[in-house]
């Protein structure tokens, strides 16, 4: 084993709202970590080359590709998954969403692909079906052929938006 | 009593209507539970040394350097297996002279495909594995290589495994009347060569197997992602002298399988080996790279095929040249001679005609093995097909809708036996393709289209009718010696809160298989759906029964459970008769409550019912029978599928710059029968056609001369994604199978048949006038600008 492999460094951060210190391997990346060590398994590992957005978390305010960014560079960041963002509530309404269109089957590109559409989400207003295709375009779904994704996404943006009831 | 299907508002009337999945509630939340979520006590992971080469003779493994990583414990070769797993061979004795060498869970003296399992390094982590695994060293010797499918059975191609000797697996030929004379005569013939790429299926989800054996026991528990975990007990039994009864395959949540976990695969009989030598729980998962060398390939075809018409456009005669190479083995124990046998048994499959020549050759080559990947076979027969029928349109100045109206069986002349010999008991091509023009406005959309050519815009509509085989019996596989089964089966009972649990043989896999059994079981028994809890995938725990593939969950596990709910119905109506001095007829239940059949007046809720037999049995007759629990099995026997049918159209525009093809739109009109769950359909359907979509325009596995594979990533293996994907509209014929009380027929895998024929139809209507054509799939942008002729070389 290389000696940079087997260096552990430690880090302080939060996860989902909860204090996490740990000393972890240089070269273990996010996704691992979180799986892993603190048993988030709601976020996966799929293409682990950045591709698929299965892996997909939030890091301070930004989707981030767990499998592309290492363990070590979350000292001090806030950290997102799917966990946290459920016991928050703070995605119930786009999570109902996609129940209800059934714009899951599977289910294993879902915590990826809800947390990048609520990146989009957040951003406001009411995007074009073309620009929630785009936006998602880095997440894939082997299942639905995305048109239920898609039209959840719409439903909640105009949700959001006040354009029709909850 | 049967259920009045034709009344939507029949009481309990769920079966048809869109309901929630069960499990899509805790799957949104991250709470699902696939096999990498499960850690046990005491786990070690295995990674796979694999060979680099496609063809090589193994002289030495050196593992020295291995041994000495932080973690590493154990480390097997293949000899190391085989002393406790017996290889497979992979035949079936219906598929008259398939033959396949047996094979072992690794590599032994030789390597025959590039991932082929030779080493297997087992450590306390993942990473330690992957770590000791790339220390390994294998002295390996080339072999000559078989890459090619069109000369792999010429005298100078060397023979890949020389005790079969020759590099065929299997060839079929079937004729019905007299195809040469029809061609020597017929008003127009056409001809094309149309060629399929080889894909993979690319679950986002890796393969996944976590297998515990526990000698203490004598126990070995398999979690695995797979479709059919019965079958994988037999076979994990068989191989590894465990007896059946005690091995359990636990199938949790599943990511993705669309055929591809439906096989037996030799690291994961290789990991399961391995617990049973090191006597604890050995986990595997795949990474992306394995996935695409070692997961099974699929549609490798090429096929020189022609159509014969008279002046009226009416069909004479197919004649129908496949080719396929499966890689180094026939896969266990499906075998991969069925995709090839498949081509043979579908094309022409909508229409009436008479004269009908196929044949499908299947070779050996050095690459990864083939088997049988969502719509088996429907794609190639389909996209052949259809080619043809819109060919010869094109050559009579037909309409492509006309020449099908022309062509396809009357909708009242069923059941009809195919010049294939294929039995169709009822299906409703003029009535699904009436829908379909009805749908897309199809004048409308040819005015569009002539608007744009205009514009100079290269729009093109593609029509593709489909036929697509489900609800299979035995004979897909049983009747060849595969235990495989075709039956399945459902246990209902009721526990003394009233609720409901059903424990089904098919399995989930994200397709709604949950939902749909609770629907059935609801209506079938009377309770609210919410109030069913549904059990699959525990061979411990679930009645004996095939699992998830050739569309057969809704059709045969949907089947079983009404008649189980149906006779659990029964059941609690005969006590509660008892309880209320009624008369069983003149009751019902409704909404979870004894009730009055005639006044739908209630008499007592099923807890009571409940309470009264689980804890004061003391108080009901002696002799009532109080069995709350009821069990059955269904099997189709009257035809050996039952045959959906459908129609796809694909609107789309085609840059002659630079070659792009852009999806406009799509269409499906599908015939599954009775319809369980209106959005769950619908939903498969356009996961279908998206697949069929990637087929047509992305999806290809690329190898080199020396069989070497070029694009195993998904930065370089392409599926398609949300931004390049239409949206569908999706349209409805129903006709039930009249061999079931439920009439359903499976909808998993009509959309990827139908779709690349439909976008291929659609890319040449859009080049026509450019007298161009593209029949080699994927039509990427270097194939249609080659058809163009604007890159030569
Ligand atoms: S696993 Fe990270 S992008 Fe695919
Ligand atoms: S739901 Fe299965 S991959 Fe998206």
């Amino acid at each position: 084993m290389t000696k940079v492999f087997a260096d552990r460094i430690d880090i302080d951060l939060m996860v989902n709202g909860e204090p996490v210190e740990a000393r972890v391997p240089a070269g273990q990346h996010v996704i691992d970590f979180l799986r892993q060590e603190l048993g988030l398994t709601g976020a996966h590992a799929s293409c682990e080359h950045g591709v698929c957005g299965t892996c997909t978390v939030r890091v301070d305010g930004a989707s981030v590709r767990g499998c592309l960014m290492l363990a070590a560079q979350l000292d001090g960041a806030d950290v997102w998954t799917i966990e946290g963002l459920s016991d928050s509530e703070a995605i119930r309404d786009l999570q109902e969403a996609f129940i209800a269109r059934n714009a899951l089957q599977c289910g294993f590109c879902t915590p990826g692909m809800l947390v990048a559409a609520e990146e989009l989400l957040a951003q406001g207003g009411v995007p074009e079906r073309a620009a929630i295709r785009e936006h998602l375009s880095g997440n894939y779904c082997r299942c639905t052929g995305y048109e239920a994704i898609v039209d959840a996404v719409e439903t909640v943006a105009r949700q959001r938006a006040g354009q029709v009831q909850a | 009593m049967t259920v009045q299907f034709g009344n939507p508002d029949r009481p309990n009337s769920y079966i048809g209507k869109t309901v929630p999945r069960p499990n899509a509630g805790r799957l949104v939340e991250g709470r699902g539970k696939y096999v990498d979520d499960i850690n046990l006590p005491r786990m070690v992971h295995v990674a796979f040394v694999r060979s680099p080469f496609a063809h090589a003779k193994i002289l030495g493994i050196d593992a020295k350097e291995a041994r000495l990583v932080k973690g590493v414990l154990r480390i097997f070769t293949g000899a190391d297996l085989a002393e406790v797993c017996t290889p497979w061979v992979a035949v079936l004795a219906h598929l008259k002279g398939l033959k396949s060498p047996p094979e072992h869970p690794m590599a032994l003296d030789r390597s025959c495909w590039v991932g082929e399992p030779v080493v297997a390094v087992v450590a306390t982590s993942r990473a330690a594995a992957e770590d000791g695994a790339a220390l390994v060293e294998v002295d390996y010797d080339p072999l000559p290589v078989v890459a090619d499918m069109m000369t792999a059975l010429d005298a100078s191609t060397p023979v890949l495994h020389p005790e079969i000797g020759d590099n065929l697996a299997f060839q079929r030929l079937h004729e019905e009347g007299d195809v040469d004379s029809i061609f020597a005569i017929a008003h127009k013939v056409v001809s094309a060569r149309f060629k399929t790429g080889r894909h993979t299926g690319v679950t986002l989800e890796p393969r996944s197997i976590l297998v515990d054996w526990n000698p203490a026991e004598g126990q070995m528990t398999a979690y695995h992602a797979t479709q059919a975990p019965h079958m994988m007990q037999t076979v994990l039994a068989k191989h590894l002298d465990v007896p059946e009864s005690r091995v359990r395959v636990i199938c949790g949540d599943v990511g993705g399988s669309y055929g591809i976990k439906v096989h037996v695969y030799p690291d994961e009989v290789a990991t399961a080996a391995i617990s049973k030598i090191m006597a604890r729980p050995v986990k595997f998962i795949a990474d992306r790279l394995e996935s695409f060398t070692t997961d099974i390939h699929a549609r490798d075809h090429e096929i020189e095929a022609k159509i014969a018409v008279d002046a009226n456009g009416k069909i004479l005669a197919f004649d129908v040249d496949d080719w396929t190479a499966i890689g180094a083995y026939s896969v266990y124990p499906r075998t991969s001679a069925i995709e090839g046998n498949q081509v043979v048994n579908l094309c022409g499959g909508p229409y009436d005609f008479a004269n009908y020549r196929a044949k499908t050759t299947v070779v050996f080559q050095n690459k990864t093995p083939t088997c049988q990947y969502r719509a088996v076979g429907h794609p190639i027969a389909v996209a052949v097909t259809e080619g043809l029928v819109d060919m010869a349109a094109a050559a009579l100045g037909l309409d492509p809708v006309e020449i099908r109206r022309r062509n396809m069986y009357a909708d009242d002349g069923y059941p009809i036996t195919s010049p294939a010999k294929m039995r169709f008991e009822g299906l409703s091509h003029h009535q699904s393709m009436d829908k379909l023009v009805e749908l897309m406005d199809y004048d409308a959309l040819r005015r569009d289209q002539a608007e744009a050519r205009a514009r100079g815009v290269h729009r093109g509509i593609g029509i593709a009718s489909f036929i697509e085989l489900t609800n299979p019996s035995p004979f897909m596989y049983g009747i060849g010696g595969a235990r495989i089964s075709a039956q399945d089966g459902c246990t209902v009972r009721m526990d003394p809160d009233g609720s409901i649990v059903a424990l089904s043989g098919v399995t989930e896999q994200g397709q709604g298989t949950e939902a749909m059994l609770s629907q059935i079981v609801a209506e079938g028994v009377g309770v609210l759906p919410s109030n069913v809890r549904v059990i699959t995938g525990d061979t411990q725990v679930t009645p004996y029964g095939g699992g998830t593939w050739a569309s057969r969950g809704a059709g045969i596990g949907g089947e079983a459970a009404l008649r189980s709910a149906r006779a659990l119905r029964d059941s609690i109506l005969e006590v509660a008769a008892a309880m209320l001095q009624a008369d069983q007829a003149s009751l019902d239940i409704r909404d979870g409550h004894i009730v009055d059949a005639e006044s739908g007046a209630g008499r007592m809720p099923l807890e009571e019912l409940g309470r009264i037999v689980y804890f004061r049995g003391d108080t009901l007759p002696e002799g009532l029978p109080r069995e709350l629990v009821q069990t059955r099995h269904y099997i189709t026997s009257e035809y050996p599928f039952a045959f959906t049918n459908g129609v796809q159209a694909s609107y789309l525009e085609v840059d002659v710059e630079t070659g792009i093809v852009k999806l406009l739109k799509h269409w499906c009109v599908e015939d599954c029968g009775r319809i369980i769950n209106p959005q769950l359909v619908d939903e498969q359907i356009r996961g279908g056609i998206v697949q069929g979509l990637g087929g047509a325009l992305f999806e290809e596995i690329h190898y080199d001369d020396e069989g070497q594979l070029l694009n195993g990533s998904m930065a370089d293996y392409l599926v398609p994604m949300a931004g390049e994907m239409p949206d569908m509209v999706v349209g409805h014929v129903e006709t039930p199978t009249k061999e079931s009380m439920l009439g359903a027929k499976g909808a998993g895998e009509a959309g990827t048949a139908g779709a690349p024929a439909a976008v291929m139809n659609a890319i040449n209507d859009a080049l026509r006038p450019l007298g161009a054509q593209v029949t080699q799939m994927p039509f990427t942008p270097e194939r249609i600008l080659r058809a163009l002729g604007a890159i030569e070389d």
